[in-house]
């Protein structure tokens, strides 16, 4: 438990999260998700796949994983271009903070989010687990302040969804940093995220980035 | 039931032969294409219409020689279903006794090529199964593989099923996806993994040819996609629908 | 090596102070004339600066394509960047995907001498991050009536050039420009405004001459 781990998983820190919604505008367009009762269904699915991958890859980053070898897993478990493209925006601009802020292990300039999140982790003094923990938090809170935006859900009634989570979500970073070898880092697919993401990406008019 | 199949192709003087086609109770390999193809050689796995049944272990092996050229398909779809009622004096059970597993492992040598391209598993009420495959490719080889599962029989929810499959070109990781439904799975049903969809399914194709210039990504539908892969000359074709038919149709689109 | 990774081999370097572009923020309302002027200081100036544009509209590509449209500027000097529903957030907060933005411009077209950031429109609290530009200018158009610069905010009072846009409008809506210029002062102290028609002059001329000071200053 540290004060650098509240920091680097905060919403407001400045590494480009807020403009983009983790899927959730795709959903939101295509009707699958309406209101808190779909939003929570979402998030389940959202923490139990690309949650618990992310999570995995940021311990493993974290505990000092090769990480050209964790990116190109992290592509391998990203079929969608839009998806990469968006994951690789968003460890560009996470590793842009962190240097500014600590001193990186890596000269990598753009790598997939969850890898940048483990090196930059490291840098800050967490340890795996919390790399995971932040990486599994991020994949539900962004999606759930973007549907605060775009649905005008409850605030309340919207963070009270991300607190019921709070066991899945720890459950989910203690699952993930057990994970020991490159082999059994898992691949948890989530079709529709993929499908909606490249729908997204071919839009002329979107709100987020992804 | 323990049971391993094994299918190895080999190219001779420009025709594939197939050199081992070795078939055990419930898996049973048949030629089914034409007898001296000059082009792909065909088999079919028949006889899978009611298994796997908890506690099977099934495992396929392939292997597809330099050039040779192979497609497996299956006559029909796999019916996922829990084993027999467990017999309380045989002690307590573990999960080992109650799963039943396929394992596919794949190995497709420089020039040649396999198609697999089996009808999909259903995952119905109660059953716990498991399969993975691992399929590796040398430079240069091609392949085709489809993977679909339908949740349930016709109005039933779906037990525990779990797909994990890698694809390897000349040993490295090109893709990797698992899937899980079920009671144990969680949020697979919502909206960010099947949304309410009782089928899904993948077309994973790796073409040499490709390696200039993959497929472009493409939106093949609400529920549908076309998307290049990073790690090598491939593109995957994921689709989710209301039925298999819905996704197969996709998929069949995919690439035309 | 992935085919996709490592596109831009160098976007953290640390820029040595003048070797890179000169960042300059357009700021302001919604519809008070951002694009516009964005459009006009690009005619104006591209035969003697190198210069291009980043874009932080509500919706994706809007101001993008209307620069596109009115040929203004080729298409790869313009980029649009996604706000997610807080085009504040990223000219101030978090600027991340902005100075991306920046960096990829100057890397893909080769040294520059102008990067224009517009944002998108918001209200008078909206100010660019000086970790973003070098200076900004806050457009108000005199349409939204002569109380404005009396408002006040952090864009009225602290822009590096306040722009008082569509002085053509002003008998129409029955504001007075002394009233506005006499409040601007007031609020601003040494700092310039200029008021602006871009109907009557199309090329911008005071901006263009402001702009042109910095670049060459
Ligand atoms: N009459 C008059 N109209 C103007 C002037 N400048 C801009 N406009 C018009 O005002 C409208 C809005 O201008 P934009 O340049 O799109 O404003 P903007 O600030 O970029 O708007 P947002 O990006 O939507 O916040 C357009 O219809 C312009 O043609 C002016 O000096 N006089
Ligand atoms: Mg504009």
């Amino acid at each position: 438990m540290s004060t650098t781990l509240l920091l680097l998983a905060d919403g407001r820190f400045p590494a480009g999260g807020h403009a983009h919604s983790g899927g959730l505008e795709a959903a939101v367009t295509a009707g699958r998700v309406r209101d808190l009762e779909t939003l929570a269904a979402f998030l389940d699915g959202r923490l139990a796949t690309a949650g618990l991958v992310a999570a995995a890859f940021a311990a493993a980053a974290c505990r000092g994983g090769d990480t050209s070898t964790l990116d190109s897993e992290m592509d391998a478990r990203t079929p969608s271009p839009a998806l990469r493209k968006a994951s690789r925006a968003q460890g560009r601009a996470l590793l842009r903070a962190g240097r500014t802020l600590w001193t990186l292990s890596t000269v990598e300039r753009e790598l997939h989010h969850p890898v940048a999140l483990g090196v930059v982790a490291a840098a800050a003094g967490l340890a795996p687990e919390e790399a995971a923990l932040t990486a599994a938090y991020g994949t539900v809170t962004g999606p759930a302040s973007a549907a605060v935006r775009l649905l005008g859900l409850d605030p309340y009634a919207t963070h009270a969804l991300v607190a019921r989570l709070a066991r899945d979500c720890d459950a989910v970073a203690r699952r993930a940093a057990r994970v020991a070898t490159v082999d059994e880092l898992p691949a948890c697919s989530a079709p529709l995220l993929d499908i909606g993401a490249e729908a997204h990406a071919s839009w002329e008019v979107r709100l987020f980035a992804s | 039931m323990k049971a391993t199949a094994r299918i190895t192709a080999v190219a001779e003087a420009g025709r594939t032969r197939l050199v081992t086609l070795r078939s055990e109770p419930p898996l049973l390999v048949r030629r089914t294409g034409p007898r001296h193809a000059a082009g792909e050689v065909e088999v079919h796995l028949v006889g899978g219409a009611a298994g796997p049944l908890g506690g099977d272990r099934l495992r396929i092996e392939v292997t597809v020689g330099p050039g040779a050229r192979l497609c497996v398909r299956t006559v029909a779809a796999s019916l996922a279903l829990p084993g027999p009622r467990w017999p309380e004096r045989a002690g307590p059970r573990s999960p080992a006794d109650t799963q039943s597993t396929l394992d596919i492992h794949a190995t497709v040598a420089a020039g040649g090529s396999l198609r697999w391209l089996p009808e999909p598993l259903i995952a119905a009420r109660g059953c716990d199964h498991v399969s993975r495959s691992l399929v590796d490719l040398e430079s240069d080889a091609s392949l085709t593989w489809r993977e679909e599962v339908v949740c349930g029989r016709h109005g039933e929810d779906p037990g525990d099923a779990s797909l994990h499959s890698t694809v390897r070109l000349g040993g490295r990781t090109l893709a990797r996806q698992d899937l899980a439904v079920g009671p144990r799975a969680c949020g697979w049903a919502g909206p960010a993994v099947l949304g309410g969809g009782r089928a899904t399914g993948t077309l994973l194709v790796v073409d040499p040819l490709w390696t200039e210039k993959p497929p472009e990504a493409a939106v093949l539908g609400p529920g549908a996609a076309r998307m290049p892969l990073a790690g090598g000359p491939a593109a995957l074709a994921a689709a989710v629908g209301g039925d298999l038919r819905e996704v197969r149709a996709a998929l069949d689109r995919a690439f035309t | 090596m992935h085919p996709e990774a490592h596109t831009h081999p160098d976007p953290h370097a640390p820029l040595t102070a003048g070797a890179r572009a000169l960042r300059i923020g357009i700021g302001g309302p919604v519809g008070s004339g951002k694009t516009a002027l964005v459009a006009a200081l690009c005619r104006t100036l591209a035969a003697d600066l190198r210069l291009a544009v980043v874009t932080n509209d509500i919706y994706t590509t809007e101001d993008a394509d209307f620069l596109l449209r009115n040929g203004v500027l080729p298409a790869d000097r313009i980029r649009a960047v996604e706000t997610g529903c807080c085009p504040h957030t990223a000219i101030r907060d978090d600027i991340s995907a902005n100075l991306d933005a920046c960096e990829d411009l100057e890397h893909d077209l080769g040294p520059l001498d102008l990067v224009l950031v517009e944002s998108g429109g918001d209200n008078l609290t909206a100010t660019f991050s000086k970790g973003l530009v070098d200076h900004q200018i806050f457009v108000v158009d005199v349409a939204g009536g002569d109380k404005v610069p009396r408002k006040g905010g952090p864009g009225v009072t602290t822009a590096d050039l306040l722009v008082v846009n569509k002085t053509d409008l002003a008998p129409l809506v029955g504001a007075d420009l002394s009233v506005m210029a006499r409040d601007a002062a007031a609020r601003r102290g040494d700092l310039p405004t200029v008021f602006l028609s871009l109907v009557e002059d199309p090329a911008a001329t005071p901006v263009a001459d402001w702009v042109r000071g910095l670049v060459k200053g």
